[in-house]
């Protein structure tokens, strides 16, 4: 008893310590409400944990390709201004220049990302082009599944939905490094 | 015809006439008021409401060599500010570059819809107003832009085109930590995802450590509100770090667990060690701004050199000059105040021989990281002396900007 007694005040004081450092000292801005949160949460973790419900296949996104995309990014999904989309066998001859940054075969995306969900994320965040935000979800992953079947990292006929485009193994899924960045010192092998 | 305008018509006329006789009294010596010069065209505009420059400045930002501005599809892409013409630290906001994604639209945002939601790994999400961050105690510190496609490459011709992608300006806003402990960050976040409000919702991911160190979310550019191209309402500064990372007209920070690679990450990231580590942060840099490429000494004598010089690792501190094209290195003035991550006027007093020679500049910050020579950062990639001739400099390019100088005082690219 005594020492329940004893106990009690020194939590209180410990969660008033605890709350006391956490809470905001100007008491500014407003709490946002949750469909306020959710219609601007749209960067796409590797993870994938903000993609929406839907789904997709690459003989669906094919439609939406000619229509959406074909006009910027070349009628098979190479040889336009727009960066290239789908790396072709052999580079054709005479390709036009394409617009700064080029981008254009080991870059194309579907094979340079890491991840399937940067390929979602752009699309639905950027595309098309003059239309931005037009698309739906499961259009975004229809045309998402033609682009990696297009470039061979997925078979033709897969449903991709919010559950397995997170687990597509990339062809690039180890090739990149993040800078090991340390605030106030220098950066490493930059000795001169 | 109403008489007054036409007394002042009649006015005017006069004086035009006895300037023409002050003018030729001046020639003469007769009389000192005579020496006035005439009155300056003016406008109510710029006399009371706002300031233009006088008629016979006419240093103008260029569009980017490789890709015309507006493209084939009416959007301006990469914009250069005039370099060559800077005086001082900072760069005057209508000269201030402008880097944008594949051409984004300038998104017209008024003021009172304005809204920035932090939210993500934090115990209490929060929307801010304008009004509200201006409530906050204010920050002003100068800060340079780089875009990570300045590259300076054997064939640019001026200064404008090898460096024209940074900028500098006096930038006044909120600390983002300041912000980030009113909605209190939570264990295990290591990341900030950051994202625009214009058509392509530009976001990048960057370490919350650099979130929590020094940056801005700022509304004020060199004394007023931030221009259009540069973010208006609100932008962020991450001072030091690669351009896009200072996300422009700024509507939301998400605090997360990982790296996030939206798209702006995916375009910047490596897989060699070497260059990831060159990424992020901008070492330190600088270019001789006067004499440069596409000038033209009038005769040997007595020049200033002079240029810029920053570092995304802090403040300037010694900027040295090479005559001989990097054998031998001078000290030059620092000649003004070396603030951190700034833009910072460096110069020296030369006497031109009216020999042929090579100059260029090599910053030294105050963590002790020294610009590379092009030779110097090939050497780092197991390449020949002169890869970067052809090939451009993968990663950020930090790299000295060699000017050469002809007999007859003729100022070409000195890139060999």
């Amino acid at each position: 008893m005594a020492l329940r007694s004893f106990l009690v005040p020194v939590t209180i004081l410990g969660l008033c310590i605890a709350a006391w450092a956490q809470s905001p000292t100007y008491g500014l801005g407003n709490p946002p409400s949750p469909e306020t949160i959710k219609s601007l949460d749209i960067a796409i973790s590797p993870d994938g944990k903000e993609l929406p419900a839907g789904h997709g296949t690459a003989t669906e996104g094919a439609p939406l390709f000619v229509q959406k995309c074909a006009a910027c990014h070349g009628k098979e999904g190479y040889g336009g201004r727009a960066p290239e989309l789908i790396k072709p066998a052999t580079p054709p001859a005479n390709q036009p220049p394409c617009l700064s940054p080029c981008i254009r075969g080991a870059n194309v995306m579907a094979i340079h990302s890491p991840y399937a969900t940067t390929i979602w994320d752009y699309i639905n965040r950027g595309m098309p082009f003059g239309k931005e935000g037009s698309l739906t979800p499961n259009e975004v992953y229809a045309i998402t599944a033609f682009l990696l079947s297009k470039n061979g990292v997925i078979p033709e006929t897969q449903v991709v939905d919010e559950k397995n485009l997170p687990q597509i193994k990339m062809p690039n899924a180890n090739g990149y490094v993040l800078p090991d960045y340390k605030p106030r010192a220098p950066r490493p092998f930059a000795k001169f | 015809m109403d008489s007054k305008k036409a007394s002042r018509r009649k006015f005017l006329k006069g004086g035009a006439a006895a300037a023409a006789v002050s003018a030729i009294q001046s020639a003469t010596g007769q009389s000192a008021i005579a020496q006035t010069p005439a009155p300056a065209k003016r406008s109510l505009k710029d006399e009371v409401a706002y300031g233009e420059r006088s008629p016979y400045v006419n240093s103008v930002r260029i569009a980017v060599n490789d890709r015309p501005s507006p493209d084939e599809f009416g959007l301006t892409f990469h914009v250069l500010t005039p370099l060559q013409d800077s005086v001082g630290q900072i760069t005057p906001s209508a000269l201030h570059f402008v880097g944008t994604h594949r051409g984004a639209i300038v998104p017209d945002i008024k003021p009172a819809d304005y809204r920035f939601l932090l939210h993500g790994m934090v115990d209490r999400p929060l929307e801010f107003t304008l009004e509200e961050l201006k409530r906050f105690p204010s920050v002003s510190r100068p800060h340079f832009l780089e875009c990570l496609g300045n590259k300076s490459r054997a064939e640019h011709k001026t200064v404008q085109q090898t460096t024209g992608l940074t900028s500098c300006a006096e930038w006044t806003g909120v600390s983002l930590s300041l912000l980030l402990k009113e909605v209190g960050v939570q264990k295990g976040a290591n990341w900030v995802v950051s994202e625009g409000a214009e058509e392509v919702k530009g976001a990048g991911s960057f370490p919350l450590t650099k979130a929590m160190d020094d940056c801005i979310v700022a509304y004020g550019q060199n004394g007023e509100a931030i221009r259009p191209q540069n973010g208006y309402p609100v932008r962020l500064i991450v001072p030091g770090f690669e351009g896009i990372y200072n996300t422009k007209w700024l509507r939301r920070m998400k605090v997360v667990d990982k790296y996030y690679m939206t798209y702006n990450d995916y375009g910047h990231i490596s897989t060699d060690p070497k260059v990831a580590a060159f990424n992020l942060q901008w070492g330190p840099k600088s270019v001789i701004t006067s004499p440069s490429g596409g000038q033209k000494l009038p005769g040997h004598g007595v020049y200033q050199i002079t240029g810029l010089a920053w570092s995304g690792g802090g403040a300037v501190k010694k900027v040295d000059i090479s005559f001989d094209g990097g054998q031998t290195w001078k000290e030059a003035e620092l000649r003004g105040e070396a603030h951190r991550m700034a833009h910072t006027r460096f110069g020296m007093n030369w006497k031109w021989d009216g020999q042929e020679c090579v100059i260029m500049s090599r910053c030294t910050d105050e963590l002790g990281q020294v610009q590379p020579t092009r030779a110097q950062l090939a050497k780092i990639f197991n390449q020949p002396a002169d890869y970067y001739h052809d090939h451009g400099v993968q990663g950020t390019d930090n790299t000295v900007v060699p000017w050469k100088i002809a007999s007859d005082g003729s100022v070409t690219n000195g890139i060999a």
